[in-house]
């Protein structure tokens, strides 16, 4: 990974309120960067500023270090996979491939080379001449992608392209997408709302939430370190528990004082306390730090997802065994497990 | 029982009523026998005889004329207004498109009138180019209502992918958007070539100098009355006219089946 190739440098949308709100961040040339936040805040907007579909009502954004905030979309060196794909359906599927090849008046037979071994890559060879219509999704989809990538943009958006796919599919192509951009060596700048989507594929995964970047970093310090109560939330199941730290690694919380990790905040200060349900351990009534009843217990393919009543809090709970609901057990953490986050954000 | 056949009767009048005058205008125009009401037996030459009147010639080649002209350009006009309007914001949308039904259920003779006022009142001379210009403009209204629920319903997402792939705005429309919008122009220029067709109040204020298209030709006759051939001249109108219905129809019921798959991507 080398040099920024996109740069947006506190970029604000305003439609009648205001949508993004100084955004700030790069992309690395070959960098799979995913934009990952729940519905409306601001995803598909921030992608659009990039696209060239908007323009930002401030702030710059820069493509290989020059402006380009008012170059308009046939000129930017960066194609799309849109959200519904938006395929020209009354083109066939080597037209629709073929459309950004046939603009710059490239030579029939080298379009032909090009659209096949595209459709190789993305495994529909031999669908040269089928109508769009009696494409399923999963294989409009892929279409997409390839009319994008055989312009071999610099860098590709993609804006929750395998949203309309089932599970099972999505987890497939999630992997067929992923070899695609290391084959190819392009910029992917992903979009979706599926945190484990954005923890699997990404290099580098930005939370947004209304309309600010709340923690860009990789997927391990995402979901390691989240900065704030949000992310932690975002990212996978959390408990997040009231608390004071009362010092350098010393935290109190559900009425108990525990060892921590975390430090640098000042005295007394009252913080979210973020536990991971996979990180809490089910033992013996009165073996571990705190006591509770199992209320609720749901098997979910691989784990069992249980909620445990404390004295004042419901606790999630992920173990490969079981506890029967109306069980008194007792629940163990390390210090480790304990993430401390300043209110602030 | 009883209310089903009350039911059909009742059909069966309606019908009578809309379409007798129709077919008693076709019957008589293969009539030998000049005097209505008398059968003289079956023929062909008052359609003989209309092909050899001047003055019927030539309002045909004015009437078709004017259509293809009058549809074709106000079919262009039409298409671009429509990506114009749906291209805005939906107030302003909203005002022009009640600006574009005013012409639409005004009445004929006030337009025809007011087209008059206006050609007279920049001294331009009534004729073929007169009456043009009006079946262009009462046309176009029309041939925006067809195209703009094709706009509507197309993925709007389409022009922005065109775009992203390198194409000019220009190249987007005559790539993407026009053809995806084709059928809708296609009906905007039958509807059009139809409507100027049979259009009489307006063509007749606003032509002069000898220029007449078929309706026209009809009324005058009529006025000096009633001969053969006006029926044999007016049957011909209601063929040609039946046929761009058909054609309208059938391109219409197409556009709906198209539209069952926009959803689905
Ligand atoms: N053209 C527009 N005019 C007014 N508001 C808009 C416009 N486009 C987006 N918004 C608003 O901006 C906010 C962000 O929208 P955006 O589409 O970027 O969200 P998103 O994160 O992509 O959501 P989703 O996951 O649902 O696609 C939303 O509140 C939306 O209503
Ligand atoms: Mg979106």
């Amino acid at each position: 990974m080398g040099n920024k190739i996109i740069e947006l440098n506190n970029i604000s949308k305003d439609y009648n309120v205001r949508v993004l709100d100084r955004i700030s961040l790069f992309v690395k040339e070959n960098e799979f960067l995913t934009l990952l936040g729940p519905s409306g805040c601001g995803k598909t907007t921030t992608l659009r500023i990039i696209g060239g579909f908007e323009y930002p009502t401030e702030g710059e954004i820069l493509f290989e270090g020059k402006n380009i905030n008012h170059v308009p979309p046939h000129k930017r060196q960066i194609n799309t996979v849109f959200q519904k794909y938006a395929l020209f359906p009354h083109l066939n599927v080597f037209e629709n491939i073929a459309f950004g090849l046939r603009i710059k008046k490239i030579k029939e037979q080298a379009i032909k080379e090009n659209v096949k071994s595209m459709l190789k890559l993305v495994g529909l060879s031999g669908f040269e001449n089928r109508n769009i219509e009696s494409l399923s999704g999963g294989q409009q989809q892929r279409i997409a992608i390839a009319r994008a990538l055989v312009n071999k943009p610099k860098v590709l958006l993609l804006d929750e392209p395998l949203g309309a796919l089932d599970l099972k599919l999505r987890k497939e192509m999630q992997i067929e997408l992923k070899n695609m951009q290391r084959e190819v060596g392009i910029t992917f700048v992903y979009v979706t709302h599926d945190q484990e989507e954005a923890l699997t594929m990404s290099d580098t995964v930005a939370v947004m939430h209304n309309g600010e970047i709340q923690q860009i970093g990789s997927p391990v310090d995402i979901y390691n370190e989240p900065e704030n109560a949000f992310v932690a939330d975002f990212i996978g199941e959390s408990n997040i528990i009231e608390g004071i730290m009362h010092d350098d690694y010393i935290v109190s919380f559900l009425s108990k004082t525990f060892k921590c990790v975390d430090y640098g905040f000042s005295r007394n200060e009252s913080v979210h306390v973020v536990l991971r349900p996979e990180d809490i351990v089910i033992v013996e009534e009165e073996a571990g730090h705190l006591n509770g009843i199992v209320t609720s217990s749901i098997f979910k393919g691989v784990h069992y997802e249980m909620l445990i009543q404390t004295e004042d809090f419901e606790m999630m709970v992920q173990s490969t065994y079981k506890s029967e609901v109306g069980k008194r057990v007792g629940l163990s953490f390390g210090p480790e497990d304990i993430h401390i986050m300043s209110k602030e954000g | 029982m009883v209310k089903k056949n009350i039911h059909r009767i009742y059909m069966f009048l309606v019908f009578i009523f809309l379409y007798a005058p129709i077919a008693v205008l076709v019957i008589y125009s293969f009539n030998d026998s000049t005097s209505r009401g008398n059968w003289g037996g079956f023929t062909f030459k008052w359609y003989i005889e209309l092909f050899q009147d001047r003055d019927i010639k030539s309002a045909l080649y004015y009437t078709v004329l004017v259509a293809f002209f009058a549809a074709s350009i106000s079919t262009i006009i039409g298409t671009l207004s429509a990506i114009g309007l749906y291209n805005l914001k939906k107030g302003p949308r909203a005002i022009f498109m009640n600006l574009n039904y005013l012409p639409v259920v005004n009445p004929d003779i006030v337009t025809g009138l007011s087209l008059m006022i206006l050609y007279l009142s920049v001294n331009m001379k009534l004729g073929f180019l007169s009456m043009l210009l009006s079946h262009i403009t009462f046309d176009i209204p029309y041939v925006i209502l067809a195209v703009l629920p094709k706009l509507k319903s197309m993925n709007k997402h389409l022009a922005e992918a065109a775009l992203d792939l390198g194409a000019t705005p220009s190249y987007a429309l005559r790539k993407v958007i026009i053809p995806e919008i084709m059928p809708g122009i296609i009906t905007g220029f039958l509807i059009a070539f139809t409507l100027s067709i049979d259009d009489f109040v307006i063509s007749f204020f606003t032509t002069g100098s000898g220029v007449t298209n078929l309706s026209i030709v009809i009324y005058s006759m009529a006025r000096r009355g009633v001969k053969p051939t006006i029926n044999a001249l007016s049957t011909l109108m209601l063929l040609a006219v039946l046929i761009l219905l058909f054609l309208i129809n059938k391109k219409s019921s197409l556009t709906n089946r198209d539209n069952k798959f926009d959803g689905g991507y």
